[in-house]
């Protein structure tokens, strides 16, 4: 019914561009020019052997009359139908909508699939939205628009008897609101763009990050005590906050403490007797085995990842791996062993964990809570946990395969999960 | 009588927009767009309805809705919130200010509609 329907006026678009009157067309394929007015005007179904006639006139393929962007359009239109809550008559409806008025039709599609782009991008961006006041209201100015138009395309598309006047007037309103929304989303993008180009960064603890990465988290001088702290910060300008360079600052003197008490080089030389060990090389070199555990993400040429989250489950240090996705913005996933091993400080965990994700990865994680900062009367113990990364090229697959455990929900496909806190973004169309 | 619905609401095709459905659905729709003085505004209008939009220049609808519910004549008035902040600690200050309904945009109209309809049964 819909491709006969739009037929009609895709063969009168063909023929108007033909060049063709009405009555040499209707000629040429041997019927009247009364009836084939009847249907370009979507009034007769076509088909057979007069659709390959007429398309035979016109030059063009039999499917070109037929098929086209008419199903997207008529798609688009379902969709946003169904997404304002119409009853089953008024989406039967659509097709006539879009026959008897194509361009409006576009309008209302184009606008709908921008909302739902909108929509996708607003959850996207969900994350970030809580740390960056400017981008908090650019969003708002967004949706907003997006709001505006969307209740006026619902108006146009619900009420076939809205007068002329107001038709003019919210076709108008439609027409303003997008531009505005291209402008918007323009600005919007521009702004992340120049975020990302000039630092990337909406915290300290990022410019520390992107500090870390530029550096490939080595730091030789300090390995060799031949550099002080001081003189790296000095040499790091990205490090424009003062609460960058404070938080810098520690990292930076735990490296070189962890190098004075465990060199690179006896490492190498004890991992050649233990093997991947930490809790051998712990009571060998006499320190904690969060200190092993850094130290091995810490030598040269290895693909290790390490993570150091507080008490309240805030990721204080990051190293990536490659495979092991790091959540930028919110909370990880709590199965993950460094959280697990929060609630018995001194205790190492060993485990194999598979991450869920467009990619699945097998990862060895070691694992260990530890006191931290000076011993205090009364105080609440603050504790910090590491989890060295070691990914599995290869794994045994006569072994199991490892936990299931993903990077954050939002990014996460496992629907049935007990510790999933909020619904994946990736059920909704990503 | 019709029912009379105040729409505070800064952005000019939203005000159409809702006012035209409104309108359709035997409102009497009155609208103001300024949050510094949009308090005042419900007190002289006294609507059985007030539509507060959450970010709005001079006054956010947060500290509008904080105002009113501090004025015993407009503690129950019932108010529906339209904002473009879907985060959980919004809706819970929103909860916390005293809205009866919180919605986010971009809504359909639909939506809108039936929560006007809880609001004020018609």
């Amino acid at each position: 019914m819909i491709r006969d329907t739009l037929t009609g006026s895709r063969i009168r678009e063909r023929r108007v561009i033909a060049g063709l009157k009405q009555a040499d067309l209707a000629r040429q394929i041997g019927i009247s020019a009364s009836y084939l007015n009847l249907i370009e005007h979507n009034r007769r179904r076509i088909g057979g052997k007069l659709l390959l006639n007429i398309a035979h006139v016109l030059g063009v393929e039999p499917s070109a009359l037929t098929e086209g962007a008419e199903a997207a359009l008529i798609a688009s239109l379902r969709e946003a139908a169904n997404d304002v809550g119409k009853g089953v008559a008024e989406v039967e409806r659509v097709e006539e909508f879009a026959g008897r008025f194509p361009g409006w039709a576009e309008v209302l599609a184009g606008a709908h699939r921008r909302v739902l782009s909108l929509e996708r991008t607003v959850e996207t961006l969900s994350d970030r939205l809580t740390h960056d006041p400017q981008l908090a209201t650019s969003m708002h100015e967004v949706l907003s628009t997006a709001a505006a138009i969307r209740s006026t395309a619902s108006i146009l598309a619900d009420d076939t008897n809205i007068s002329p006047d107001w038709q003019a007037r919210f076709h108008a309103n439609i027409d303003q609101d997008s531009r505005r929304l291209a402008d918007s989303a323009k600005a919007l993008v521009t702004y992340l763009d120049a975020n990302t180009e000039e630092t990337g960064n909406a915290s300290p603890q990022e410019e520390v990050d992107a500090f870390l990465d530029a550096q490939g988290h080595g730091f030789d001088g300090l390995e060799a005590g031949t550099q002080t702290v001081d003189a790296v910060l000095a040499g790091a300008p990205q490090l424009a906050s003062v609460a960058a360079q404070h938080l810098a600052r520690q990292v930076l003197g735990q490296i070189e403490a962890d190098a004075r008490a465990v060199s690179r080089d006896a490492l190498a030389e004890a991992l050649t007797e233990t093997g991947m060990d930490p809790v051998a090389l712990a009571q060998r070199f006499g320190v904690s085995v969060a200190r092993i555990l850094r130290r091995l993400a810490a030598q040269p040429d290895t693909q290790r990842g390490l993570v150091v989250s507080d008490r309240a489950g805030s990721l204080v240090f990051r190293r990536p791996v490659e495979g092991f996705s790091i959540p930028r913005f919110g909370a990880c996933c709590p199965l993950w062993p460094l959280f697990q091993v929060l609630m018995h400080p001194g205790q190492v965990l060993r485990e194999r964990v598979q991450q869920q994700g467009r990619r699945v990865a097998t990862f060895d994680c070691f694992a260990v809570a530890e006191p931290v900062g000076p011993a205090q009367y009364n105080a609440p113990q603050l504790v910090h946990a590491t989890m060295l990364i070691l990914p599995v090229t290869a794994p045994d697959q006569s072994q199991p395969p490892g936990r299931p455990v993903g990077s954050t929900c939002r990014v996460c496909p496992r629907e049935a999960c007990a510790g999933r806190r909020e619904p994946s973004i990736l059920s909704v169309g990503f | 009588m019709d029912k009379h619905v105040l729409l505070v609401e800064d952005e000019v095709n939203i005000i159409e927009a809702m006012s035209f459905l409104l309108k359709r659905e035997g409102w009497k729709v009155d609208t103001h767009s300024d949050g510094a003085t949009a308090v005042s505004a419900i007190r002289d209008a006294r609507p059985d309805l007030v539509v507060l939009d959450y970010m709005l220049p001079g006054k956010s609808g947060i500290a509008i809705l904080t105002e009113l519910r501090a004025l015993p004549d407009f503690a129950a008035l019932p108010v529906l919130m339209l904002t473009a902040r879907g985060q959980l600690r919004d809706r819970e200050e929103a909860e916390r200010a005293g809205v009866n309904r919180f919605m986010t945009k971009p809504f359909s109209n639909t939506e809108v509609l039936n929560a006007v309809r809880d609001l004020v049964r018609v």
